[in-house]
């Protein structure tokens, strides 16, 4: 496949960095990502990968655009109040890119449907906004053998951490199980400042695009965790032992992927 | 000048700076270790930075030579898979 001259411009930026090149380019527009959650985190993945030209970008989410939701929502605007997010994010994404093809599903992931969904991706977002979905993204990724990216923000703090298959801890390795109903975080403690999602989002947009691309480290094997009011970042790392987890450990017990219940406010990540 | 064995070339005339060496970038990665690209490009800024970018990325510049018409002849050795 060789580029347009639309292509070259557009993407010379990229193509100029020896890390990237036309090869890596091609990389990019030939590669596969899915984004869970058209929310605070997944806008600017979305578009970040949209206009880094990532050739094929599934987005998942069961919701509709609601006015308090463009406070950070950076992929939908006031006029797609109402319309679903994942045709809202769709249509974003082809306004930026006329090279990227996005396949939406507009319903709620669960253990019916997950699988099936993943199975064609080279690379997952996480970004949903609560501990059912990412346990269930977490086990769904490590039993199908797939790469992901994990992130939460609440407040005025966000995390992240990358996991490939046999490259080092799951999120299930760190996190165990989803924290008990009434420990989740109540409405009124569920605010985020708008712009986490921006800084988060974009550092889950370069994990997706350094995997494709085969460059520099990712977040496996870390923790990386936010501070906005601090203005902190910290690289934790994360205990190399993966063989007592109860999905990718040596000897699992979950083998069957399972639908947590959502606290009523549960808005981690949102 | 010496004759080469020309495996491609390239006119990045009519484009400026940084496609001129986006373009002479994208022949390059597109032949093999040895390979000989042959680039037309303008005087001035071209000139100046497209044979200096190339050097940057590891390949061989083995001649530059005016055409007379404004432009210049740039034959390039590609080095590196
Ligand atoms: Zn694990």
């Amino acid at each position: 496949m060789a580029f347009t001259n639309e292509q070259i411009e557009r993407y010379s930026r990229h193509i100029i960095l020896k890390e990237v090149g036309a090869k890596g380019q091609k990389k990019l527009l030939n590669a596969k990502v899915l984004i869970i959650g058209a929310g605070g985190l997944g806008a600017p993945v979305a578009m970040y990968l949209a206009a880094a030209g990532v050739g094929t970008i599934g987005i998942a989410d069961a919701d509709e655009v609601d006015l308090s939701n463009l406070q950070r929502q950076i992929v939908h605007q006031t006029a797609d109040v109402g319309k679903p997010k994942v045709q809202s994010a769709k249509e974003t994404m082809e306004a930026m890119n006329p090279d990227v093809k996005v396949i939406t599903y507009h319903e709620f992931i669960s253990s019916e449907n997950i699988l099936d969904i993943i199975k064609d991706y080279d690379f997952i977002i996480d970004g949903t906004d609560n501990f059912p979905a990412k346990f269930l993204i977490n086990d769904a990724c490590v039993m199908a053998k797939k790469p992901f990216c994990h992130a939460g923000i609440i407040r005025f703090q966000g995390q992240l951490m990358t996991y490939v298959p046999g490259k080092g801890p799951c999120y299930r390795c760190v996190f165990k199980n989803p924290p008990p109903k009434d420990a989740v975080p109540t409405c009124k403690q569920a605010g985020v400042i708008g712009a986490m999602g921006g800084v988060i989002g974009s550092l889950q947009a370069m994990e997706a695009v350094k995997y494709i691309l085969g460059v520099g480290d990712l977040l496996t094997g870390y923790l990386l965790t936010y501070d906005a009011l601090k203005m902190q970042f910290r690289k934790i790392k994360l205990p190399a032992d993966t063989h007592n987890c109860a999905v990718c450990g040596d000897h699992p017990t979950i083998t069957e992927l399972i639908d947590y219940e959502q606290a009523e406010c549960d808005g981690t990540g949102l | 000048m010496a004759e080469y064995n020309i495996t491609d070339s390239i006119d990045i005339t009519d484009v400026n700076c940084p496609i001129t060496f986006v373009k002479a970038k994208i022949a390059l990665e597109e032949l093999d270790d040895g390979d000989i690209l042959s680039i037309r490009l303008n005087d001035g800024e071209p000139v100046q930075n497209v044979p200096k970018s190339i050097k940057e990325e590891g390949h061989e510049v083995l001649s530059l030579t005016e055409n007379g018409d404004g432009t210049y002849q740039l034959i390039v050795k590609k080095v590196g898979d």
